[in-house]
C-alpha cells in the first residue's frame, strides 16, 4: 500500500501533533515572556499527550504501507519507536524540570521547543525509507541537538560541546551524503527497497563501490549511535552538555539512529533469508562481519576508558559507547531474534540510562558536584537515592534480577543461537566484568567510603517519586518481562511482512 | 504447605528482608528478632523437608512447576533430590546460627539483616531451583549482598576483598551463562534442568562440549575455589564479618561443589569422564597446597581459610573417582565441612571480637583465662583435622578409600595432606591456648551464652555424625549413585590414571 500525499495525512498525526505544539509553544513563550514559573515544560508535556495517543492508535491499528509516495513507512517497527521517543522525550521534560543546569535561566520556552523538534526528527528518521528523507530527519535531529548541548550559553564547557558537536557532526553527515550519492549512482534510486531491487540484480564487479558507499553511509549512522570510530564527539558532549540533554542524548537519538541502521540495513542491503526470521546480504560484500568488529570494538573502547574516569558525567557516556556496542550485537545476526534483543534492549537501557542520569541530576543540584569522589557516603547520607542508582548500575553491568540482565540475556542468547558469532558473545561477556569494575566504582564510593559525618541530604518528595517510577519498572521486568517482549515481537512484524 | 514448602523456604527469608527494610531503622532489637523468625521458619521447614523425604528414589521431589516466561520456555521450577536436601538443610541451619552469630553488628543493623536474609533467599534458592535460567538468576543475586556484606561490614581492606570477590564470580557467571545457552539452543530450547539431565547421556564429547564443559567447571571452581581460582577466598574471608566467613565457607563453597555435581556430572556425563583424571589431580593440589598456606598462616583467620581450600580439596578427589564410596563421602564432607569450618570462624570471630586482633602468635595460654571457649575450640580444631569419631574423619576416610583403588599414588599424597592438617591445627592450639597467658589478656571475659549458642548445635551434630553418619548418607545415597551411574573414566582418563595412578 503506497499512499499519496493527500492520503497520507491521516497518518501523519502524531508528527503533526507535535509540530502544532512546538508552534504553540514559541508562540506561547513569546507571549507570556517573562513570566516565571515551569509551565513550558508541562506545555511540552501536555503536547507529547496527543502524540502518544495517536501513536498508540496508528500501532493498533497495525496498518503497513509507505507514506508520501514512499518516502515514511507506516508500520509498527516505526510505531514502536514513536511511542519510545515519546517516552524518552517525557522522561527529558521530567528531569528538565528537576535538574538546575535546565530549570534556570532564560529561553526555557525554547528549551522544550527544540527538545520537541527533536523528537519530531526521530519520529521521521525511524519512519525514513528513502535516502534523501534519512538525511533531512537525520539533519533536523543533529542540528537542533546542537542547540540544546550549547543551551547553557554562560558555561564555556558548554559552548565547546556544542562547537565539537557541529564538527563532528557536520563531518559525518558530509561523509554519509556521499556515500548516499554513490548508492544512488549504483541503483538509480534513493528509495531503500528500489535499491534492495536494483542492487540484487547488479554485476559483481559494482562491489567494491557498493562497498565504499556501504562504509560512508555507515559514518553518519555511526555517529548518531556514537561508534568506534565515530565516538570522539561523545564524552565532550555529554560531559559539557546540560546533564538532561546528555540523558537524553544517550537514549533518544541513539535509539533513532539503531532505528534508521536497522531499517536502512535490513531493508535495502538484505533480503529474504533461507528460512523465515532470517535475512542474507545483497551480495557477497560482508557488512555482518563489519558491524561485527565495529560492535566489539565500540565495546571494548567503551569499557576501557571508562575505567579512567572520574567525572560520573564522563563515565555515562563512555559506558553509552559500551552499551551501543552490546546492541550491535544483535545487529550483524540478520535474523529476527537479534533484532528483537535490539529493540527490547532499547527499552530497557532507556529506562535505566535515564535512572541513572536522574541521580547524577539530583546528586549535582545538591552537591553542585559531577565528581565520583564527592559521591562518598551518600548510601548514609541519601539511602533511597544510592540504592536506586545500586539498581541502575547493576541494571547497566546485567546483573540479576535487574532489567539488564534480561535484555544482555536476549542479545546473548541471540548472538548464541548461530555459530559464526560466537567470538562476539565472548568479547560481549568479558565485557561485562570489566563493565562491573567501573559502575563498582560508583557504588563503592556510596557505600563503602566511610565520609566524614555530613548531614542527611533532603530530596524532593518529586524527585522520589519520579525515582521510583524509574526504578521500579528496571526491577520488574527483571523478574516478569513477558509482555514488554511481546510488544518488542509484535513491534518486528513488518519486517517478516516487508519481504 | 507441604507443596509449596520450597517456595516458603526460599522465599520467606526475603518477606523478612521486605518487613526489615519496614522497620524504623534504630529500633536494633525489633530488627534483628524479624532476622531471627525469617531464619527459624525456613529451619522448621527443612526439618520437615528431610523428614518427609523419600529416600528410596532419586526423583526429584516436592516438585513446584509453572509457567513464567512462555515465550523461551522459562519456567518457574523447584524441587529437591537427597543431594539438595542435604544441602538445603545446612544452609537452613548455618543463616539460622548466622543471625545470633551477627548479634554484635551496630553499624547499618537494618541494611546488614536485609541484605543478609537476601543471600538466604540467594543460596536457597540455588539449591531448590530446577530450572537453568532460574538457577542463574539465584546464582547472581547472591553476589550483590554478599558484595556489600563483606564491603560495608568487612575489615579493614573490604573494598578490595569485596570488589575481587564479586570480579571472579561474575567472571564465573558470564561464563556459566554462555555454556548454559549452548545447552538451550541444542536441547531443543529448554532449561528445565531435568530433561538436561535426561539428555544428558546423548551429549557426545567434541571440541564444544569441552569447552561447555569447562567453562562450566571454571564458573564452579572459582567458588569452590580449586586451585588456582582460589586468590579471592583468602581476601574475602578474612575481611568478611565473622558471620559472612561463616557463610562463605559453609555455603558458597559448597555451591559450587553442588553445582559440578549437578551440572557438570549429570548434563556432561561424557566429558566429564574424560577429565576425572584432571579433577582428581586438582584435588590433590587443593589439598596439599592449601594444608601448606595454612600452616604458614600468621593470620588465624587466613588459616582457617586455606584449611578450607585443603578441606574442599577432598571433596574434588571424592567425586573424581566415580565410585559410591567417592561420591558419597565427598557429598558427607561438603556437609561436615560447613559444620566444621562455621564452628573455626565462629571461634575466630569470638576471639576477634575480644582481643581485636588475630595474630595467632599475639596469644598464649588462653586455656587459664577461657577454658569453656579453649573447649569448644579445641573441638572445632580436632574436628578439622579428622579425628575418630568426629565426622570429617569419616568423610575423608569414605573419600580416601573410594579414591584407592582408582588413584593409588594421588591417594596416598592426598593422606599427607591429613598429616600436614593435624599439625597446624595442633599447632595452632598449642599457640593459642597453652603456654604461659600473655599478661594482655588476663582480663579477657569468657565466651559467653550467645556464642556458645552458635557453636553447641553444630558441635553436636559433628559428633553425631561421628558417630552415625547414615542420617546424611542415607539420605545423599540414592541420588548420588543415580549421578554416577551413566560416568566412567574416558579411555584417555583411564590411561592417565594408569600411567601415574
Amino acid at each position: 500500500m503506497i499512499l499519496d500525499n493527500i492520503a497520507s495525512l491521516k497518518y501523519f498525526y502524531p508528527e503533526a501533533s507535535l509540530i502544532g505544539t512546538v508552534i504553540v509553544l514559541i508562540v506561547l513563550d513569546l507571549a507570556f515572556k517573562g513570566r516565571r514559573g515551569k509551565w513550558q515544560a508541562w506545555v511540552a508535556l501536555a503536547g507529547l499527550a496527543p502524540a502518544l495517543v495517536f501513536s498508540i492508535d496508528l500501532y493498533a491499528g497495525g496498518e503497513s504501507g509507505s507514506l508520501f509516495t514512499g518516502m515514511l513507512a507506516l508500520d509498527s517497527f516505526a510505531g514502536f519507536f514513536r511511542i519510545l521517543f515519546i517516552g524518552a522525550s517525557a522522561l527529558t521534560v521530567l528531569i528538565s524540570v528537576i535538574s538546575s543546569d535546565t530549570s534556570r535561566g532564560e529561553n526555557q520556552g525554547e528549551y522544550y521547543a527544540f527538545l520537541l523538534m527533536i523528537t519530531l526528527g526521530m519520529f521521521l528518521l525511524a519512519s525514513s525509507m528513502d535516502l534523501l528523507m534519512i538525511y533531512l530527519s537525520l539533519e533536523l535531529v543533529s542540528i537542533t541537538s546542537y542547540v540544546l548541548a550549547g543551551f547553557l550559553k554562560g558555561v564555556r564547557r558548554s559552548s565547546e560541546a556544542a562547537l565539537k558537536y557541529v564538527i563532528y557532526g557536520g563531518v559525518s553527515s558530509g561523509i554519509m551524503i556521499y556515500g548516499m550519492s554513490l548508492l544512488y549512482g549504483l541503483a538509480g534510486s534513493t528509495n531503500l527497497m528500489e535499491i534492495y531491487k536494483a542492487l540484487s540484480t547488479a554485476s559483481p564487479s559494482t562491489e567494491f563501490a557498493l562497498f565504499v558507499s556501504i562504509l560512508f553511509v555507515l559514518a553518519g549512522f555511526g555517529y548518531k549511535i556514537a561508534t568506534v570510530p565515530f565516538h570522539m564527539w561523545t564524552p565532550d558532549v555529554y560531559e559539557g552538555a546540560p546533564t538532561p540533554v546528555t540523558a537524553f542524548l544517550s537514549v533518544g537519538p541513539k535509539a533513532a539512529g539503531f532505528a534508521v541502521l536497522i531499517r536502512f540495513f535490513y531493508m535495502a542491503m538484505a533480503g529474504p533469508g533461507p528460512a523465515e526470521g532470517l535475512w542474507a546480504p545483497v551480495s557477497d560484500i560482508g557488512w555482518p562481519l563489519l558491524l561485527g568488529l565495529l560492535s566489539a570494538g565500540t565495546m571494548t573502547a567503551g569499557n576501557l576508558i571508562a575505567i579512567n574516569q572520574n567525572n560520573i558525567k564522563r563515565l555515562l557516556a563512555y559506558s553509552s559507547i559500551a552499551h551501543a556496542g552490546y546492541i550491535l550485537m544483535g545487529f550483524v545476526l540478520l535474523s529476527a531474534e537479534g533484532l528483537k534483543a535490539m529493540l527490547f534492549y532499547l527499552v530497557v537501557y532507556l529506562i535505566m540510562n535515564i535512572g541513572a542520569f536522574l541521580v547524577v541530576i539530583i546528586v549535582a543540584n545538591q552537591l553542585n558536584s559531577e565528581e565520583i569522589e564527592d559521591y562518598a557516603g551518600l548510601g548514609w547520607r541519601a539511602p533511597f537515592l544510592a540504592v536506586a542508582m545500586t539498581v541502575f548500575l547493576f541494571s547497566l553491568t546485567g546483573i540479576p534480577p535487574t532489567a539488564g540482565f534480561i535484555g544482555k540475556f536476549y542479545l546473548f542468547a541471540a548472538i548464541f543461537s548461530k555459530d559464526e558469532f560466537y567470538w562476539l558473545a565472548i568479547v560481549g561477556i568479558l565485557n561485562s566484568v570489566v563493565s562491573l569494575y567501573y559502575y563498582a566504582r560508583i557504588i563503592k564510593a556510596m557505600f563503602l567510603v566511610e565520609s566524614s559525618e555530613q548531614p542527611r541530604l533532603k530530596i524532593p518528595p518529586l524527585h522520589t517519586t519520579l525515582l521510583s517510577v524509574l526504578v521500579v519498572p528496571t526491577i520488574l521486568f527483571g523478574i516478569y518481562w513477558a509482555p514488554l517482549a511481546e510488544f518488542v515481537a509484535r513491534s518486528l512484524e513488518f519486517l517478516a511482512s516487508g519481504f | 504447605m507441604m507443596s509449596h514448602i520450597l517456595t516458603l523456604m526460599t522465599f520467606i527469608p526475603l518477606a523478612g528482608a521486605v518487613a526489615i527494610l519496614c522497620v524504623p531503622r534504630d529500633k536494633h532489637e525489633l530488627i534483628k528478632r524479624v532476622g531471627v523468625i525469617a531464619t527459624a521458619i525456613p529451619l522448621a521447614l527443612a526439618v520437615l523437608l528431610y523428614i518427609n523425604f523419600d529416600r528410596t528414589t532419586h526423583q526429584f521431589q516436592f516438585v513446584e512447576h509453572y509457567k513464567w516466561i512462555e515465550a523461551i520456555n522459562i519456567e518457574y521450577f523447584m524441587g529437591v533430590d537427597g543431594l539438595s536436601v542435604i544441602m538445603v538443610l545446612l544452609n537452613a541451619l548455618l543463616c539460622f546460627i548466622c543471625i545470633f552469630a551477627s548479634w554484635g553488628v551496630n553499624k547499618g543493623v537494618k541494611g546488614y539483616f536485609a541484605l543478609f536474609l537476601l543471600l538466604d533467599t540467594g543460596m536457597m534458592g540455588v539449591f531448590a531451583a530446577l530450572d537453568f535460567f532460574l538457577f542463574y538468576i539465584f546464582w547472581e543475586v547472591m553476589l550483590l549482598p554478599m558484595y556489600f556484606l563483606i564491603g560495608i561490614w568487612g575489615g579493614p581492606r573490604r573494598e578490595y576483598a569485596a570488589i575481587k570477590f564479586f570480579l571472579y564470580t561474575l567472571l564465573g557467571s558470564v561464563l556459566m551463562l554462555l555454556a548454559m545457552l549452548y545447552l538451550y539452543f541444542t536441547n531443543d530450547h529448554t532449561f528445565d534442568m531435568t530433561r538436561l539431565i535426561a539428555a544428558g547421556s546423548g551429549v557426545g564429547m567434541d571440541f564444544r562440549t569441552i569447552l561447555v564443559w569447562l567453562a562450566f567447571f571454571v564458573a564452579f571452581a572459582i567458588k569452590v575455589p580449586v586451585f588456582p581460582f582460589h586468590t579471592w577466598l583468602p581476601d574475602a574471608h578474612v575481611e568478611a564479618p565473622t558471620a559472612i566467613s561463616v557463610i562463605l565457607a559453609g555455603i558458597l563453597l559448597k555451591m559450587g561443589a553442588y553445582a559440578i555435581l549437578r551440572i557438570n556430572f549429570s548434563m556432561l556425563p561424557l566429558v566429564t569422564g574424560h577429565f576425572s583424571y584432571f579433577l582428581a589431580v586438582l584435588g590433590l593440589i587443593n589439598i596439599i597446597y592449601g594444608a601448606l598456606v595454612a600452616m604458614a598462616q600468621k593470620d588465624l583467620k587466613k588459616l582457617v581459610a586455606y584449611s578450607s581450600i585443603s578441606h574442599m580439596g577432598f571433596v574434588l578427589l571424592g567425586i573424581s573417582v566415580f565410585t559410591k564410596q567417592g561420591i558419597n563421602g565427598a557429598v558427607l564432607q561438603m556437609f561436615n565441612h560447613g559444620t566444621i569450618t562455621a564452628m573455626l570462624f565462629l571461634m575466630v570471630g569470638v576471639i576477634y571480637d575480644r582481643a581485636h586482633h588475630r595474630e595467632i602468635d599475639g596469644f598464649g595460654g588462653l586455656a587459664q583465662q577461657m577454658p569453656a571457649f579453649t573447649g569448644i575450640s579445641c573441638f572445632a580444631f580436632f574436628a578439622a583435622l579428622g579425628l575418630p569419631g568426629l565426622s570429617s574423619f569419616i568423610s575423608e576416610v569414605l573419600v580416601l578409600i573410594g579414591a584407592f583403588n582408582v588413584y593409588r599414588l594421588i591417594t596416598i599424597l592426598a593422606v599427607s595432606g591429613v598429616v600436614i592438617t593435624a599439625a597446624y591445627c595442633l599447632w595452632t592450639v598449642q599457640r593459642l591456648f597453652l603456654g604461659p597467658l600473655n599478661p594482655k589478656y588476663a582480663t579477657l571475659p569468657d565466651i559467653n551464652r550467645r556464642e556458645m549458642f552458635t557453636m553447641l548445635p553444630l558441635a553436636a551434630i559433628v559428633v553425631i555424625l561421628g558417630v552415625y553418619p547414615m542420617p546424611v548418607l542415607d539420605m545423599i545415597d540414592v541420588s548420588l549413585s543415580h549421578i554416577i551411574e551413566g560416568l566412567s573414566p574416558s579411555p584417555f582418563a583411564a590411561g592417565l590414571a594408569m600411567l601415574i595412578p
